[in-house]
């Protein structure tokens, strides 16, 4: 299945936002490993996922289409 | 209360004279007075809000301005807090301004922020970031958080319940802080100064909304905002797992948990008369770093006088002694002073603090008076 990705900061530059194929990947902690073999660089990030604008804090289940977010913390003021 | 300056805003649909007196009542601290500071410090001062605290312990220099809009080429080298005060007084004289020209840290935090009801994060570090959600957790202190890299920011309240009674706060997206050089600050990284200028300003109208109960404030939700593109993005945010992470339920707890903050603070020892007594005998050099003017005023020649705004100076002297305690009112300060001794001596050197300062030993200062 299909799932668009929105990456902000430092993401951004080591991934495009855009929709990604994750063929028979159908939830968030499947999603995690997949994600950081493609881009080694984000395994050691910090970084939060959001499945549709939603904070995920534990394995959660991801449909087809789901706009799937990769935040960053940010420090700078 | 002034109508003709807030006559803009008491007209709006929605907001009245009650909402400019919850501003005026209302008491504000802002951490930081830098990118997301000036511009928030700016608005809340134009918009009526009563009591704002300023607290950033750095000075001007001349590579802030491009962001740091309160202050003009001639503040460089002048503390931050003396000219942002300076301009807001212009900006509105009926607001009053507290200013501390010193960092936050772990020994201080805790009784300045309980002074206030709302508190602004507009620092540029991880170790502040962490220190004073901590800190609003504890004391049960609404936070507007705000943070920014290079051409996007991140904006969000902590602290606050939404309608199902549920808070959360920023170890709810981050539990631990990344370690240092893991994330680059503004310094190192760039940022494009109108970008904190739109977040900060979108702070002060967070802080705004909650002191007059207008609109819906981004509780429990995290705002990303991208400026080369003017897109934003909106995360809800969930409590995290328990046993994800540990917030401090005491004083003791909180100190333990940012024990590591900061290599200085270990050799920094907090006392109390008792052991000033003790340290005045084996010929300890005392300090005063209250400003001249302040009472009671102490024997000048036990107690030595070098005022906060004249520290600077001072530290390019060398000292012979090995003990110096450091004094001031409320042992705040003094902290402060302390720290920048220790980061000229290092360990050559023991300093201390007077934990609580005159207003703690007052019977004590009574027999000490010039």
């Amino acid at each position: 299945m299909e799932v668009k990705l929105i990456c902000f900061g430092r993401i951004a530059e080591i991934i495009e936002n855009k929709n990604i194929e994750i063929s028979d990947i159908t939830e968030t902690d499947e999603f995690k490993i997949h994600i950081e073999s493609l881009y080694p660089a984000l395994k050691t990030m910090k970084y939060k996922i959001a499945v549709n604008q939603e904070l995920i804090q534990q394995n959660t289940p991801i449909t087809s289409n789901a706009i799937i977010a990769l935040m960053p913390p940010f420090s700078g003021g | 209360m002034n109508t003709e300056r807030y006559h803009r805003q008491l007209i709006l649909k929605g907001f009245n004279s009650q909402s400019q007196q919850r501003l005026t009542a209302a008491n504000v601290l802002v951490v930081g007075a830098g990118g997301l500071g000036c511009p928030a410090l700016q608005y809340l001062t134009a918009v009526g809000v009563g009591h704002i605290g300023i607290i950033d312990h750095d000075v001007v220099a001349l590579s802030n301005l491009h962001r740091q809009i309160l202050f003009g080429t001639r503040d460089v080298g002048k503390l931050k807090v003396v000219a942002a005060e300076e301009r807001l007084k212009a900006l509105n004289p009926d607001i009053q301004f507290t200013i501390y020209p010193y960092k936050i840290q772990k020994f201080n935090i805790l009784d300045l922020l309980a002074q206030y009801d709302y508190i602004l994060d507009a620092t540029d570090n991880f170790q502040s970031r962490y220190l004073i959600n901590d800190a609003c957790m504890l004391l049960n202190r609404p936070l507007v958080f705000a943070a920014v890299a290079r051409y996007e920011g991140q904006l969000a309240v902590f602290g606050v319940s939404d309608d199902q009674g549920k808070k959360t706060n920023y170890r709810d997206l981050f539990p631990i802080p990344p370690s240092k050089g893991e994330i680059p600050n503004c310094e190192e990284n760039g940022v494009l100064g109108v970008l904190p200028g739109i977040i900060g300003a979108m702070q002060a109208a967070e802080v705004i909304k909650l002191i007059t109960g207008i609109g819906k404030p981004l509780i429990n939700k995290i705002l990303s905002y991208d400026l080369l593109t003017q897109q934003f993005y909106e995360i809800k945010i969930a409590q995290a797992p328990a046993n994800t992470y540990q917030l401090p339920n005491t004083e003791i707890e909180f100190l333990e948990m940012h024990q590591t903050d900061n290599h200085l603070e270990k050799e920094l020892i907090e006392i109390d008369t008792l052991m000033l007594e003790n340290l005045k005998a084996s010929h300890a050099l005392i300090i005063d770093v209250r400003e001249i003017g302040e009472s009671p005023r102490l024997n000048p020649i036990v107690y030595k006088q070098v005022p906060m705004s004249e520290f600077d100076g001072f530290l390019n002297q060398e000292i012979v002694q090995e003990h110096i305690v450091l004094i001031c009112q409320h042992g705040i300060r003094s902290v402060a002073a302390a720290e920048q001794l220790q980061e000229k001596y290092g360990d050559t050197k023991k300093i201390y603090s007077l934990k609580g300062g005159l207003a703690r030993y007052q019977a004590f200062f009574s027999n000490q008076q010039a």
